[in-house]
C-alpha cells in the first residue's frame, strides 16, 4: 500500500521531486484540481499534494512537490520501494468541468503539476487550451513537453531570461488577454503558483473582465472540513479550502489574509527543519539508523 | 422501615473519592487526571449501593446498563464478573466510565441521591472495566455462524464503533470506513488524554478487531467512494459520522493568526500530538494568554489542553452564568482547579489583531440573565456601554459543531433536515434510503458518548432485521 513506484528529480536548487505512488482507487477516482494528503509515519504531520496526474489502469498517482520544510524534505528522501503511512484521497472538489471556450491556463513553478491534470480535463471537456508555464530559471522548468502535447499553445517563460520569453507568466498573460480583447474567446482563466503569483495572475485578469480560477495552498490538518485551519475570506465569507476549494473565484479571494495565514508556523517550520538536518548530519537520533 | 436504615447508614458513609494527581502538578502534564479506586476503595463504594428493588439509576443510563448487579459484582470482589456484565449492555465501559455526564443520568437517579450522594456509578464502571483490560483476559463473547451479509459502517467514532461490535456478534460481515488515519471519532481526535487515555480507545478498537470487524482507515466516503457505491458492494450501510463541521462566531478578526476552532486545536493535540513536538511533525501556536469561548466539554477541554501547553493564564469565555454551563459538572471544577479563570456573563464581540495578522486581544461585552429561552435556560442579554478587552495572543472558539455535510452532500437520495442532520427514526436509524441507516451525532446533533452508542444499539438491531428478509 502506498509504496513509491518511481522516483525523479527535476530540480536541485530548490529541490523539485515527482513521485509515482502505487494507490489504485485514488487512481481510478482522482480529477483535475484534486489533492492527496500523505503522511509519513507515525509522527508524522498529514501534508496535501495536488494531484499532478494518474494512471487508473497501472493504478499509479503522480505527486510533484518541492522540498519546503521537513515533511517535504523526508517525503524526498525516500526511495523507490518505500512506502507511505497514508495516502488519502481524492480530495476537494474537482475543476468544476463545462465548455469556456478558450481556457487560459498559467502556471508558475511547482504550480504546473496541478495544472497539468486540469488541462487534461479540460481537452477532454472539449476546451481550446492555452499553456503559459513558468518558473524562476530554466533548471525550475518541469514537463514542457506534456504541457506542449496537451495545450493549443504553449508560452514558455523565465524570469531571468535563462529560456523561453524572457519575463513573468504575467506578462504574457497581459498579452494573451489584450489581443483577447476583440476576439473575446477567453473565457476562463485559470493561475496556479505560488501565492503571490496568483495574486498577480488575477490582478492581470480583473480589467479584462475574465473569470479567474485560482487553487489556494493554505495550511491543512484533517483536510476533511472538519477543523477550518484552511478557511480563507472569499467574497467576505469564510470558505473552507479542502471541502469549498481548492479552486476559487480569485478575484474574490483575499490574498493578503490567507499569505499572513500561510505564517502561523513558520517558527515552528523553523525547528523542525534544523533539528531534521541535524539528525541526518550526525546520526545521533533514528532517522539514519546510526549509519552516519 | 429497615430500607431506611439502610439508607440512613448509606447516608452517613460518604462517597468514597477517587485519588488524582494534584491540580498544580496535572495543568502541566498530559497525563490522566484521577488514578482510580484501588480493589478495596471499589469494593467498600460499591457496598454503599443498597441493591433497589426496583433501581432507578438504570432507567437514567441511556442504555440500561444492570448497574446494581454489576455493583454487587464488584462489593462481592468479583471484578471480571463485574465487567463482563456491564458488557452485556455497553460495549464501551472503560470510556463511559470517564466520560458520561452520570451525575445527569444515572447518578442522578440514584435514591441516595435524595439523602446525601449517590453510589459513584461512573468511577465504579471505570474501575471494573480497567480492571478487566489489566488482566489481560478480555472475554470474547460468541459469535455466530457468518450469514454471508455485509455491512459498511461509515465512521468509526462511538456509535459506528457500537454498530459494528453488535453486529459482527450476530455473524455478518462489517467493515468500518473511516476518514482519519486513527479510528475512534472524538474519542481520539477530541477528547484530550488527560481525560480519556487513547491507549483505552486502542484497546477497544483492538477487541473489536479481535472479534473479526475489518476496519479501513484513511478513507473518505462521499470522495474515495459514495454510499451509493458502496451499496454496490454491501447489503447495508450504516452512517455515523459525527458532528464535526466546527462553528465559529462570525466577528470580526475570526481568521487572524492565533485563533483556532476547539476542532482544530484538539486535533492538532491530540490526534496529532503537536504537544509532542517537535518529536511529532504538526505543530500548535502555544498561546500564553488563551481565551476560550464556550461553556461545554469542549470549553473545558480546551482552556485545560492550554494550560498544559504552557498557557500563563487560560480564560473560559460564557455568555451566561455557571449554573447554565452545559460542561459536565466534574470538567467545571477541575478545570477551575487547574486555574483556569471563568469570565462569566461576557460575550465576545471583536477580535483585535496587529498589523502582521496576529491576534492581540478580544472585546467583550458583558451580559445579564434576563427570561428563559425555549431551552428553559435564562436568555443573557447585553448591557449597553459595557464593552472591555481582554489580551490574549490565542483563542478557541468553542461554541459548537454542526452535522458533517460531506456524506449527505454526495448522496442525493438521502434525505437531511434542515441543519443538515440525517432524517433518520431514532428507534431504529432507518433513513430515507433502503439498506442505509445513520445515528449518533449525524442525526441528533452533538450530544454524547452514551446517546451515540445506544443509537448504534438500535440501529444493529434494525439492520439485523433487515438482512434477515433481503
Ligand atoms: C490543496 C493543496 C495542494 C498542494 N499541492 C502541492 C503540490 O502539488 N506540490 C507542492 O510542492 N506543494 C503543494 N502544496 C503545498 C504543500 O502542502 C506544502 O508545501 C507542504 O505542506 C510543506 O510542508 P513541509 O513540512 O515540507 O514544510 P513546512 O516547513 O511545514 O512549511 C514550509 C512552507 O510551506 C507552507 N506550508 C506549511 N504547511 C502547509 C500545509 N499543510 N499546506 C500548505 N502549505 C503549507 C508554509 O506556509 C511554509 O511557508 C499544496 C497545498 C495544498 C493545500
Ligand atoms: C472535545 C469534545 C469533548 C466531549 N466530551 C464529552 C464527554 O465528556 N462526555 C460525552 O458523553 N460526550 C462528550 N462529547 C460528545 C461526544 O464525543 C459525541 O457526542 C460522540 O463522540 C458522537 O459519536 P458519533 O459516533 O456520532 O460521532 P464521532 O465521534 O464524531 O465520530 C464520527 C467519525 O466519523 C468519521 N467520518 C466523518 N466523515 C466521514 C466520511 N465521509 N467517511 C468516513 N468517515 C467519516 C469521523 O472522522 C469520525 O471519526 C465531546 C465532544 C467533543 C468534541
Ligand atoms: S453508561 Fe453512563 S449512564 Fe450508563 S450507567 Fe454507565 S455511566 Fe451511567
Ligand atoms: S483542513 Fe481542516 S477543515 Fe480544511
Amino acid at each position: 500500500m502506498n509504496r513509491i513506484v518511481t522516483k525523479e528529480e527535476f530540480s536541485k536548487n530548490p529541490s523539485v521531486k515527482m513521485m509515482q505512488i502505487e494507490a489504485p482507487r485514488i487512481a481510478r477516482k482522482a480529477k483535475g484540481g484534486q489533492f492527496v494528503v500523505f503522511r509519513l509515519n507515525e509522527t508524522g504531520e498529514r501534508v496535501p499534494l495536488t494531484v499532478a496526474d494518474t494512471d487508473p489502469e497501472k493504478g499509479l498517482v503522480t505527486i510533484i512537490f518541492q522540498e519546503v520544510g521537513k515533511s517535504t524534505m523526508a517525503l524526498g528522501a525516500l526511495e523507490v520501494g518505500d512506502c507511505l503511512a497514508d495516502f488519502i484521497g481524492p480530495l476537494g472538489q474537482p475543476t468544476h468541468m463545462g465548455d469556456f471556450g478558450t481556457v487560459l491556463c498559467v502556471a508558475g513553478g511547482i504550480g504546473i503539476a496541478p495544472t497539468h491534470n486540469i488541462v487534461k480535463a479540460l481537452k477532454a471537456n472539449g476546451n481550446k487550451v492555452i499553456s503559459i508555464i513558468g518558473a524562476r530559471t530554466k533548471d525550475l522548468l518541469f514537463w514542457e513537453d506534456k504541457m506542449r502535447d496537451l495545450s493549443d499553445e504553449l508560452y514558455v517563460c523565465t524570469d531571468d531570461g535563462s529560456y523561453g520569453i524572457h519575463g513573468l507568466v504575467t506578462k504574457v498573460e497581459q498579452e494573451l488577454l489584450e489581443k483577447n480583447r476583440e476576439s473575446g474567446e477567453i473565457g476562463l482563466v485559470i493561475g496556479i503558483g505560488p501565492p503571490i503569483m496568483m495574486k498577480f495572475v488575477c490582478k492581470t485578469s480583473e480589467p479584462f473582465g475574465v473569470q479567474t480560477l485560482v487553487s489556494l495552498p493554505t495550511i491543512m490538518v484533517d483536510a476533511t472540513g472538519m477543523c477550518g485551519a484552511c478557511r480563507v475570506t472569499v467574497g467576505g465569507e469564510t470558505k473552507f479550502v479542502c471541502v469549498d476549494g481548492p479552486e476559487f473565484d480569485g478575484h474574490k479571494v483575499d490574498f493578503d489574509e490567507m499569505l499572513k495565514r500561510q505564517g502561523i508556523y513558520l517558527e515552528q517550520e523553523k525547528v523542525a527543519v534544523e533539528r531534521y538536518q541535524h539528525g541526518n548530519d550526525c546520526g545521533c537520533c533514528d532517522e539514519c539508523g546510526g549509519d552516519q | 422501615m429497615a430500607e431506611e436504615k439502610k439508607v440512613n447508614k448509606a447516608k452517613k458513609l460518604p462517597r468514597h473519592p477517587m485519588p488524582e494527581q494534584e491540580a498544580k502538578v496535572r495543568a502541566r502534564n498530559f497525563e490522566e487526571v484521577p488514578f482510580g479506586y484501588s480493589n478495596e476503595t471499589a469494593m467498600a463504594e460499591a457496598s454503599r449501593c443498597l441493591r433497589c428493588k426496583k433501581p432507578k439509576c438504570v432507567e437514567g443510563c441511556p442504555v440500561n446498563v444492570k448497574i446494581p448487579e454489576f455493583v454487587g459484582l464488584i462489593a462481592d470482589g468479583d471484578f471480571i464478573g463485574a465487567a463482563h456484565k456491564l458488557k452485556e449492555t455497553n460495549a464501551l465501559p472503560a470510556v463511559c466510565g470517564r466520560v458520561c455526564p452520570q451525575e445527569s443520568q444515572c447518578e442522578a437517579l440514584c435514591v441516595l441521591t435524595k439523602k446525601g450522594e449517590s453510589v459513584a456509578i461512573g468511577r465504579l464502571e471505570r474501575f471494573a472495566a480497567d480492571y478487566e483490560r489489566k488482566q489481560g483476559e478480555m472475554q470474547l463473547p460468541k459469535i455466530a455462524p457468518a450469514t454471508g451479509k455485509k455491512v459498511a459502517v461509515i465512521g468509526g467514532g462511538p456509535a459506528g464503533l457500537t454498530v459494528a461490535g453488535d453486529l459482527v456478534k450476530l455473524g455478518h460481515d462489517v467493515t468500518i470506513f473511516e476518514a482519519l488515519h486513527k479510528t475512534g471519532g472524538v474519542l481520539v481526535y477530541g477528547i484530550p488524554e488527560f481525560r480519556l487515555p487513547k491507549a483505552i480507545v486502542q484497546a477497544e478498537v483492538d477487541y473489536l478487531k479481535s472479534l473479526g470487524v475489518k476496519i479501513v482507515e484513511s478513507y473518505v466516503v462521499g470522495r474515495i467512494e459514495t454510499v451509493d457505491e458502496l451499496l454496490e458492494r454491501f447489503d447495508a450501510c450504516f452512517i455515523g459520522t459525527g458532528a464535526g463541521l466546527p462553528v465559529f462566531m462570525k466577528i470580526e478578526g475570526e481568521n487572524l493568526n492565533g485563533v483556532y476552532s476547539a476542532n482544530e486545536y484538539l486535533t492538532r493535540s491530540n490526534l496529532m500530538k503537536a504537544y509532542l513536538f517537535p518529536e511529532y511533525d504538526t505543530p500548535i501556536v502555544k498561546g500564553k494568554r488563551v481565551a476560550t469561548f464556550g461553556g461545554g466539554n469542549v470549553a473545558m477541554d480546551s482552556s485545560r489542553t492550554a494550560l498544559r501547553l504552557g498557557a500563563e493564564k487560560s480564560y473560559i469565555i460564557y455568555r451566561r452564568s455557571m449554573d447554565e454551563m452545559p460542561a459536565r459538572d466534574e470538567e467545571i471544577h477541575h478545570a477551575g482547579e487547574e486555574g483556569v479563570e471563568f469570565l462569566l456573563l461576557a460575550n465576545p464581540e471583536r477580535l483585535i489583531g496587529d498589523e502582521k495578522g496576529w491576534l492581540t486581544g478580544v472585546e467583550c461585552i458583558k451580559m445579564e440573565l434576563g427570561e428563559p429561552d425555549e431551552s428553559g435556560r435564562r436568555r443573557p442579554v447585553e448591557i449597553p456601554g459595557s464593552e472591555f478587552v481582554v489580551e490574549v495572543d490565542t483563542v478557541v472558539v468553542a461554541i459548537g459543531n454542526g452535522p458533517n455535510p460531506l456524506v449527505p452532500s454526495t448522496t442525493p437520495d438521502l434525505k437531511t433536515n434542515r441543519w443538515g442532520n440525517i432524517d433518520a427514526d431514532l428507534e431504529t436509524g432507518k433513513t430515507s434510503m433502503t439498506g442505509v441507516y445513520a445515528g449518533g451525532d449525524i442525526v441528533t446533533g452533538a450530544a454524547t458518548v452514551i446517546e451515540a452508542m445506544g443509537a448504534g444499539k438500535k440501529a444493529a438491531v434494525a439492520i439485523h432485521e433487515y438482512l434477515q428478509d433481503t
